[in-house]
């Protein structure tokens, strides 16, 4: 199988949605953030030059008009730039878009893409390293996405496009670069479903996002050591795939949950909770979540690398889990 | 035409200048070299901007600088050592390298925060200038932002507030669009549907100066009479200060297009040359100080040199400190996450 890079992949599902469906737009075009793959966009650029936009430094109103775009019909994607910038249009996105249907007794849509550059991204401070997916969980009425794989990001793209409900890709900015295996025909992957990575008996890892990257390698240093980990990749954090995960839980009877926003009210906290919930007489040892800490994120490396999740902190993590039982 | 300095002030302000441009190179020269991570933002071709208001600015006024900092808290006086440890993420910086070059901030001199928010220094600033209010004792708050600011919407409300409740703020605009970006490359900043940004306070009943903001003296007057008002309680006041665009800025990151200032081209001993030769004979309000000085004859020249190695050999030392000084500790990661 050929190699893709999550960039190349997210741009292919961009495009192809620009393609099949008139009524799709970009508002806000730096979906690649500063990075070297950020030329990759030219192809859209080139293509579909009245179907772009690039708005002022103005997060509440390209989300606001993304809103109410797909209010009026149509299929726009908006490009909130820098996760940490998504606090800037909250209310356009948790107050207005997510709650649209329900208010509306289900009359009313706003089937809006919204993309975001989350993460611990490198010397980007307590300012610029932002995972605010655990925030957008907590409001109902939104689907959020956080996929690692290039296939999956290409997927998910072309599904929020087509959703008719407001959709939150979060991409870590350090996944842009990372090479994945495509198939030849890259297709729609449904929101919602989970996707076993890597087959194990004795511990899972559920992560998402960059963390399914460094739960695989994990996975690797833990295969020398003897134990054998299965990785599910959430791919979509809401609806969260509940059956996917108890499923595997139920072959290891042990779990690691791994996610880089801070601990508190986190992704992995969910998690946790709904296994132990659901899932408590399958498991052998308590539940170990490894995230970011509950710290604002330090710009000086050391400091950064205290508080982040990486593979030798999960690896130890699930070493841990298998002492315990 | 703005009143000239007097020649001491003029010197003084001068040296500031210098001071930043040189720590400035020495960023560029050390991002280049690896030494550290990270987007960063250069206040080359603002000097004379950040300079002149600190000159006017009293101790206990309040500050807020943006991602584009480090002239801010260098002419505010802070010590150049600790701001380049910062932007090496040491743990001698300023905010123990917390911070890095985006969060230059010294509290002690007065910052109340450096935000990399856009819209977040201006907002916040309205909030300084509630709190000398209160306080009652004749001090400002004086909030730097970029014109981009004028693109987020909690401007509006920070200026419609300050002005509702005459706050003693100053907003200093730093409009430096003028130079464009190249198409598709870097922040699409030029993006204002207004086409004179002084309406935007304006509508809320704020007073407004357009300076040139690379003409130190002209920065001065303005400010002075700006701040004087504020502590009069008259309210707000909003100054635009214009500057061209240094060339060294139009792509993504921060390029060496300018060079390192050849400060005799000030006298004239050297010419100015390239690509970028009209900026430097304009545009660049470092030269356009030194050359007003040095036309005061030998000693004056003399004068002007013996002050650029003294400020080279400042920031080569904090270059050293800065080097020379340790990463924190990993454990400290998780101190002061409260107060
Ligand atoms: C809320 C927010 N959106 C976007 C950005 C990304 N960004 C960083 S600097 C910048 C341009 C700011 O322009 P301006 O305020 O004029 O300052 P300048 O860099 O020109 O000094 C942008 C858009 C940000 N830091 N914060
Ligand atoms: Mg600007």
């Amino acid at each position: 199988m050929a190699k893709q890079s999550y960039a190349q992949a997210l741009v292919d599902g961009i495009y192809d949605s620009l393609a099949a469906d008139d009524r799709a737009s970009m508002i806000g075009s730096y979906v690649l953030g500063l990075g070297p793959q950020r030329n990759l966009m030219d192809r859209i650029r080139e293509d579909f030059p009245d179907r772009i936009v690039d708005p002022p430094t103005a997060e509440a109103g390209a989300a606001a008009t993304g809103v109410g775009a797909a209010m009026a019909g149509m299929r726009p994607f908006v490009d909130l730039g820098t996760g940490s910038f998504t606090y800037l249009a909250m209310s356009q996105i948790t107050n207005e878009a997510a709650v649209s249907s329900y208010m509306s007794n289900g009359r009313i849509s706003a089937g809006v893409t919204f993309h975001l550059l989350h993460g611990v991204r490198g010397g980007g401070a307590a300012q610029h390293s932002h995972s605010p997916q655990s925030m957008l969980c907590n409001a109902p009425g939104l689907e959020v996405v956080a996929p690692y794989s290039a296939a999956d990001a290409y997927g998910l793209v072309r599904a929020a496009f087509q959703s008719q409900n407001p959709t939150v890709i979060a991409s870590h900015a350090k996944l842009l670069g990372i090479e994945t295996e495509v198939p030849d025909k890259k297709s729609v992957v449904t929101i919602g479903k989970a996707d076993v990575k890597r087959k194990g008996r004795d511990v899972t890892i559920v992560a998402n996002s960059l963390m399914t990257h460094y739960s695989l390698l994990a996975a690797e240093q833990l295969a020398r050591d003897g134990i054998d980990a299965e990785v599910v990749d959430m791919r979509t954090l809401v609806p969260l795939d509940e059956e996917t995960i108890l499923d595997s839980v139920k072959r290891t009877g042990r779990l690691v949950v791994v996610d880089e926003c801070p601990l508190r009210c986190g992704i992995a906290s969910e998690v946790s909770a709904s296994v132990a919930e659901h899932g408590f007489d399958l498991l052998k040892a308590p539940i170990a979540r490894v995230t970011r800490a509950h710290v604002p994120v330090p710009f000086s490396l050391p400091l950064e690398e205290a508080i982040t999740p990486d593979p030798a902190k999960i690896a130890a993590a699930a070493r841990k889990v298998m002492k315990n039982g | 035409m703005p009143t000239p300095l007097p020649d001491d002030v003029a010197w003084r302000l001068l040296e500031s200048m210098l001071l930043i441009r040189r720590f400035e190179e020495a960023v560029l020269r050390m991002s280049q070299e690896g030494q550290f991570r990270g987007h960063y933002h250069l206040y080359i071709g603002q000097e004379a901007t950040g300079t002149a208001v600190m000159s006017v600015l009293e101790p206990r006024d309040r500050l807020n600088s943006t991602h584009r900092n480090h002239g801010h808290v260098l002419a505010r006086g802070a010590e150049p050592g600790k701001a380049m440890a910062e932007i090496l993420g040491k743990a001698t910086g300023l905010i123990g390298g917390r911070g890095g070059t985006i969060h230059l901030c010294d509290p002690d001199l007065g910052f109340l925060h450096t935000s990399g928010i856009v819209g977040g220094c201006i907002s916040l600033g309205v909030g300084g200038g509630y709190a000398c209010k209160q306080k009652k004792d004749g001090s400002v708050c004086a909030t730097f932002f970029g014109d981009g600011a004028l693109e987020e919407g909690v401007s509006f409300e920070a200026l419609n507030i300050a002005s509702l409740w005459k706050l003693p703020v100053l907003f200093m605009c730093e409009n430096n669009s003028t130079g464009s970006w190249a198409p598709g490359e870097g922040y699409p900043t030029l993006v204002h549907a207004s086409t004179d940004l002084r309406l935007i306070p304006q509508s809320v009943g704020i007073r407004t100066m357009r300076v040139d903001g690379a003409d130190a003296a002209a920065v001065r007057e303005a400010v002075s009479d700006a701040v004087a008002r504020c502590r009069r309680g008259e309210g707000p006041a909003f100054i635009e200060a214009m500057t061209k665009r240094w060339p060294g800025s139009n792509p993504l990151w921060p390029e060496p297009a300018t060079g390192v200032t050849d400060i005799r081209i000030a006298t004239g001993e050297t010419q100015a040359g390239g690509a970028h030769k009209d900026w430097i004979e304009n545009h660049d309000p470092v030269l356009r100080l030194a050359r007003a000085l040095a036309g005061g004859g030998n000693d004056a020249r003399t004068r002007l040199y013996a002050l650029d190695a003294a400020v080279k050999a400042r920031i080569d030392d904090a270059v050293n400190f800065a080097i020379d000084s340790p990463l924190p500790a990993p454990a400290t990661a998780f101190d002061h996450v409260f107060a």
